[in-house]
């Protein structure tokens, strides 16, 4: 059980740095205001978790 | 999703999908789509959101970040002994974030062996404080007393997600104030995660709410491959087992709208011993209930500890309106006050199993319950097992809590003769 937990987190910590990723190169192509202030809204949730800060 | 390109005729349109498109045909520098920015301005508009992204982001992670690794000082009292970690009785807790000090202290006289614990739910921090007022206050005069201060220490470094609680408060003293974590029900996602969709107790194979299989009040007794908060039960239940704990208190908070509170929870072997306790704190000090175990409700102390060892295991309950459902504001003055409007309303509308006024439920109250439920029941051991007396002094009473503070009792570190400080 812990090791698929383990497993289980990894993936999700991959997850997160895959989606972080995704939302960085969102913020790089948009060019309206708006979703670049949203992109940095959503990515903020996601860099404190793979920080390991919250 | 359809958007408008700027093109040399002028808006249009977009056939495509990309809202990214600009200036397709165009001379000069490049344009975007609805503003009209040239590509310099919308580099610096882009570095600027970046910025003030990573700015949000590095303030709220030292606010984390702080919280996490904020240390705690305990002074300790002369009557402590010894300081050990928990993974000197189950290795397997070694270097984790919930290997705690667990606080030794050798009676003058033989006696019974009892271990109170504080921090099972360190969201309910009169509990966690009134232990530690046994760490820098009491000495032990017959018998042995093992203490602990973060008995889930992975919960003690986060908050409830959603709930808005601080992430410390700081009690006054007579030199200044102490400041301790505010913690959470559960251990932290960061040191165990993911949930499973049913948690499945072990060894009942009792199927619980999620969320509990990181509730260290749902795992016991532990396993020793288990997850973190089932490896922190089964390190204390190789605690009791190889001290020969006599007599187990774990000390809690509870909401208003809880019918669990202001009670002692008793395994059936804690029966008279709880009776003899709830019917004194009654009469001379408080009004103190007295439950019994639910024989089916599996994971809690008071069930698999008294199951699983030899020892008596008992559970306290103080009213905490800061953690009901109706609540106002999670403010830190809230925390101390014990003061809500919301739940006094909800208390006139009759959703409440405590009394709740204006007044309150203030934090000397709830500490001040504990230390005299906790002396209370030592006297009522002593009478029931005068072969193996629990004597304890330098510990406050409910009274003596209320008149001088709960700070009164809490130690100047920096006055303190050096070694005489641990850090939870």
């Amino acid at each position: 059980m812990i090791l698929i937990q383990s497993v289980i987190t990894f993936l999700y910590y991959l997850m997160v740095a895959g989606i972080a990723a995704l939302m960085m190169w969102n913020l790089v192509r948009s060019k309206k205001w708006e979703e670049e202030v949203l992109y940095v809204i959503v990515l903020v949730p996601f860099l404190l978790r793979l920080f390991h800060l919250k | 999703m359809k958007n408008h390109v700027v093109g040399p005729g002028g808006p249009m349109a977009s056939a495509g999908s990309d809202d990214r498109v600009t200036t397709a045909g165009s001379e000069g520098p490049s344009t975007t789509a609805d503003s009209g920015l040239t590509g310099g301005a919308l580099l610096y508009r882009k570095l600027l959101l970046a910025f003030l992204g990573l700015l949000l982001v590095a303030t709220s992670g030292v606010s984390f970040h702080r919280h996490r690794t904020m240390e705690e000082p305990v002074v300790l009292s002369s009557g402590v002994t010894e300081v050990k970690k928990l993974s000197h009785y189950f290795p397997g807790i070694r270097g984790t974030i919930n290997d705690c000090n667990v606080y030794v202290l050798e009676g003058e006289e033989p006696g019974a062996t009892v271990f109170v614990m504080g921090g099972t739910h360190p969201e309910e921090p009169a509990a966690r404080v009134a232990a530690w007022l046994l760490a820098e206050n009491a000495v032990m005069e017959a018998g042995r007393l093992f203490v602990v201060l973060s008995a889930n220490r992975s919960a003690t470094t986060v908050t409830r997600l959603g709930g808005a609680y601080p992430p410390d408060y700081s009690i006054p003293t007579d030199w200044g104030q102490r400041t301790f974590r505010m913690g959470d029900r559960w251990s932290s996602p960061l040191d165990q995660w993911p949930d499973p969709e049913v948690y499945i107790h072990y060894p009942s194979r009792q199927y619980l709410a999620y969320v509990d299989i990181r509730n260290l009040n749902r795992t016991w007794p532990g396993r020793p491959k288990g997850t973190l908060t089932e490896r922190t039960t089964h390190a204390f239940m190789e605690l009791i087992r190889q001290e020969g704990v006599d007599l187990f208190i774990d000390l809690h908070e509870a909401e208003l709208q809880y019918p669990v509170i202001s009670t002692i929870v008793t395994h059936e072997r804690g029966q008279d011993l709880a009776a003899f306790t709830s019917m004194m704190l009654s009469d001379m000090e408080f009004k103190m209930g007295m439950e019994y175990s639910p024989p089916t409700l599996h994971g809690l102390s008071h069930r698999e500890v008294g199951d699983h060892s030899d020892a008596v295991s008992l559970l306290f309950e103080a009213p905490e309106p800061f953690l009901d459902a109706t609540r106002g504001r999670t403010t830190r003055e809230v925390l101390l006050s014990g003061q809500d409007e919301f739940v006094v309303k909800a208390g006139e509308a009759g959703l409440l199993f405590e009394k709740m006024d204006e007044a309150g439920w203030p934090f000397d109250v709830r500490v001040g319950r504990h230390t005299s439920s906790i002396l209370m029941t030592f006297e009522m051991w002593t009478e029931l097992n005068p072969d193996r007396p629990l004597r304890m002094r330098g510990v406050p009473r409910y009274d003596e809590v209320i008149a001088r503070g709960t700070g009164h009792w809490l130690h100047d570190p920096s006055g303190a003769s050096p070694g005489r400080v641990a850090v939870e």
